[in-house]
């Protein structure tokens, strides 16, 4: 540019027009740089907030997939577990006696106390163990006696028996074990022990405690007795039933809703008072579907508090303008040849609608659909509202049992008093999260290119 | 045909509406209330359904002792929650709410005891407050030489010059929870009760001279639970936080406790009852729904049960102080007898 001004006055006889643009020249060159320039910084700065935000996710939640788990020789030891054989159901027995019969079984089975199977194994690995009794158990997270238990109760010919089994340590060992506490406290700040921290790093080095894969992670629902144990399944089902009814809900009436208002609804003041209410609505406030959810569904209804049916239909509420709009669009966007050369050949508004333009349509509803699904998914501050932020300790089997869904499940975690523990695992959840949505967007980006049709 | 068809599809949604709303006989016991009982209500539901097969394992949310029990006592159905667990005993008003709506058996089960403590971060000064300090650093106006004049303290030291050089932030819960109820009481109250023109006054103004509070954003009111006042401290390093003894215990690494009036809070102090800030904390169950929502009886009872609560307790482990044995065995009695709370 400056060899451009500086070689101006050299050439000869200039018109006045051109005067005017080699002095404006300059000028405009040097906006458009500034644009370029403000235009690329913006997109630097939000790829940089965006790598902020995945680096100090992943760097704190990565590491929560992997637990401490401590390899211990369980003894089922026949003098400790004295139970009597499991009831098996008798011809001509009643389902409801045989099911009493069996809850006394289990009853009895509970009554054992496998933390003493527990610490007895504990006691054969750890040094000096037999003057700290009371601590050996702080090595082993609480709820491992119930999987012991369960072991039982599924399959008694393993009393008598010794397995080698891999065991979550608590909470506090995980922790001190990868660092999240200051390992330089003095002993008063410290969760654990001193003896509990010399047990652990001493069978940490030897391998019986190793950093292993965390199934408990996926497989177990919320736990606060046994925070180590502590999984997302209850809130993975939860949110899997919600998805479900979304889909079933809001996509079939989304797109019904949408086809009739494009291509039947005659244009007046009504169909006009509709499009801008259903704009309205895509633009209101998700938490104000759950104060409704709140009162419709569970106050009039009768549904179940905390119940994923609830949160599935106050989802799909929220969903359903999105999936109009977006159909709607789609629709408009098919080339208006395709229904007057159907209508020309004779077919009827129905047949052409459905043979023509819906089936060139339906990589656009695919694509909208799955974003609303998504936007669904992700979506917390209306389940807060009907009850979906309570603590539930199980697995849902139907949409109407009580649970909680995965991004109210990493706001309860959030809030977890035992933070150096449960700030690793809400990352660990928020990564889950984010890798659901980025495949259900990545389903979406398949489906459109393998679908797309270009005129 | 096609009609037939739309008929059918019609008659099973209304059929399947009607299944939902006539599924109201539920089975699974829902608690909600008090974030300070939250723990351990959340850990007993865990554990009465690991030790009883037969029943559900109970839900159980949050929303604080004010929001829990207006939730509790909105009326009796399937719809409505059985237990309502609080850090504070139950309003006058709130009973008379509960009645007027159809809840008439409340039943008041005490679980045991919780100190609320003052903390600060643990690179802060360490700070030995009297409840008259706090109240100094949070009121309106406050007494000088006889006359009221508006609150001039922005640092600690300020007021006592035993504390810390630290500008004055505080960081308190919110009116819906029940911890503030007790911590105006035990602290705000008794620390303005120390000063003689306080007692001058009459006795219905003193309330509301002692409880209003200085508005230049020294004093933060926060509506969540404790991690939200740890984040304030950590944003601040200056901030002082109100927590439950049982939260700090989980948090030594990060804050530190102050004691009040001399005395550390520990468990053993809170049971010698030499710490001052220490409450009850308590759930309510609705005696209509005893023998309609499974087990509610079994859950209170294995509650407040030795073995859940008691010494040594999955409970006692998560903070919470035990009841003792005379306190217990009354406690029991209670739920047994289904004695509910009168109309005062």
């Amino acid at each position: 540019m400056t060899t451009l001004t500086e070689k101006a006055p050299a050439q000869p006889a200039k018109s006045a027009v051109q005067q005017k643009v080699a002095a404006s020249l300059a000028r405009r060159h040097r906006q458009e740089t500034l644009f370029r320039f403000t235009g690329l910084t913006a997109v630097m700065i939000s790829l940089a907030l965006v790598a902020l935000l995945f680096i100090n996710i992943f760097s704190k939640g990565l590491p929560a997939f992997w637990q401490a788990s401590i390899t211990l020789d369980i003894h089922f030891d026949p003098a400790i577990l004295q139970i009597s054989d499991k009831p098996v159901q008798q011809r001509g027995e009643s389902d409801n006696a045989f099911r009493e019969r069996d809850l006394a079984w289990r009853s009895e089975v509970g009554m054992i106390n496998f933390n003493r199977i527990i610490s007895d194994a504990l006691m054969q690995v750890l040094p000096d163990a037999d003057q700290h009794r009371r601590q050996v158990l702080r090595m082993v997270t609480s709820g491992e006696r119930f999987a012991l238990r369960d072991m039982v109760i599924d399959d008694p010919s393993i009393i008598g028996q010794t397995r080698r089994l891999n065991l979550l340590t608590d909470a506090n060992v995980d922790v001190w074990l990868k660092g999240n506490i200051d390992r330089s406290l003095p002993d008063h700040q410290q969760q654990l022990s001193p003896i509990v921290r010399q047990w652990a790093d001493e069978l940490y080095a030897s391998g019986v405690i190793q950093n292993r894969f965390s199934f408990a992670l996926f497989m177990n629902p919320d736990s606060r007795s046994s925070l180590a144990s502590a999984g997302l399944a209850g809130a993975f089902m939860g949110s899997l039933f919600m998805m479900l009814i979304v889909m079933l809900l809001a996509v079939p009436m989304g797109v019904a809703a949408a086809i009739y208002l494009e291509e039947f609804a005659p244009r007046n003041k009504i169909t006009d008072l509709v499009e801008v209410n259903i704009n309205n609505l895509a633009a209101v406030p998700s938490i104000v579907f759950g104060l409704l959810g709140a009162s419709v569904f569970i106050g009039w209804f009768n549904l179940p508090m905390s119940a994923p049916v609830v949160g599935g239909l106050v989802l799909s509420l929220m969903t359903l303008p999105t999936v109009i709009i977006a159909t709607r669009s789609t629709l408009k966007a098919i080339p208006p040849s395709i229904r007057q050369a159907a209508l020309g050949l004779g077919a009827s508004k129905m047949q052409t609608i459905f043979h023509h333009v819906l089936p060139l349509a339906i990589p656009g509803i695919l694509t909208a659909s799955i974003l609303g699904v998504a936007q669904a998914l992700g979506e917390a501050a209306p389940l807060l509202l009907i009850g979906m932020k309570s603590f539930v300790a199980s697995v849902p089997a139907t949409p109407f049992e009580q649970s909680t869904a995965l991004p109210v499940q990493i706001f309860l975690w959030q809030g977890n008093e035992l933070r150096n523990f449960f700030e690793a695992r809400t990352s660990a959840a928020i990564i889950v999260l984010l890798t659901m949505m980025i495949s259900l967007n990545g389903l979406a980006i398949w489906l459109r290119k393998k679908f797309e049709r270009r005129w | 045909m096609k009609l037939n068809q739309l008929t059918k599809v019609a008659l099973t949604a209304a059929a399947l509406t009607l299944a939902f709303s006539a599924q109201a006989a539920r089975d699974t016991i829902q608690v909600a209330g008090s974030s300070t009982v939250l723990p351990f209500s959340s850990i007993a539901a865990e554990e009465f359904g690991n030790n009883f097969a037969q029943f559900r394992t109970p839900v159980v949310g949050s929303g604080g002792s004010g929001g829990g029990l207006r939730q509790f006592c909105q009326g009796v159905g399937a719809n409505t929650i059985d237990v309502a667990n609080s850090s504070r005993p139950i309003r006058p008003n709130e009973l008379a709410n509960c009645h007027q709506n159809g809840v008439n058996q409340v039943i008041e089960v005490k679980i045991g005891y919780d100190g609320i403590v003052f903390a600060s971060r643990i690179d802060a000064g360490d700070f030995h407050l009297k409840p008259e300090h706090v109240f100094l650093a949070q009121a309106a106006q406050v007494p000088q030489n006889g006359r009221m004049v508006a609150n001039p303290y922005t640092r600690w030291n300020q007021i006592d010059s035993s504390l810390p050089n630290q500008e004055i932030i505080l960081a308190i819960p919110g009116s819906n929870h029940g911890t503030r109820e007790v911590y105006e009481e035990n602290v705000i109250l008794a620390g303005c009760n120390t000063f003689t023109e306080v007692q001058a006054m009459e006795r219905s103004e003193r309330n509301n001279f002692c409880l209003a509070m200085r508005t230049d954003g020294r004093i933060i009111e926060i509506a969540g639970d404790y991690t939200e006042t740890l984040a304030r401290l950590q944003a601040q390093r200056d901030a002082i936080g109100v927590f439950g003894l049982s939260f700090y215990e989980s948090n030594r690494d990060r804050i530190k406790v102050a004691t009040v009036s001399g005395v550390v809070p520990t468990i053993d102090n809170i049971i010698a009852g030499t710490y001052p800030v220490s409450r009850p904390l308590f759930f309510y169950v609705k005696g209509e729904h005893i023998g309609v929502i499974p087990g509610l009886q079994e859950f209170a009872e294995f509650f407040v049960s030795e073995g859940n609560a008691g010494f040594g307790s999955p409970l006692e482990e998560a903070g919470l102080i035990p009841l003792a044995d005379n306190e217990r065995a009354e406690v029991v009695q209670t739920i047994r007898s289904r004695t509910a709370l009168k109309a005062q």
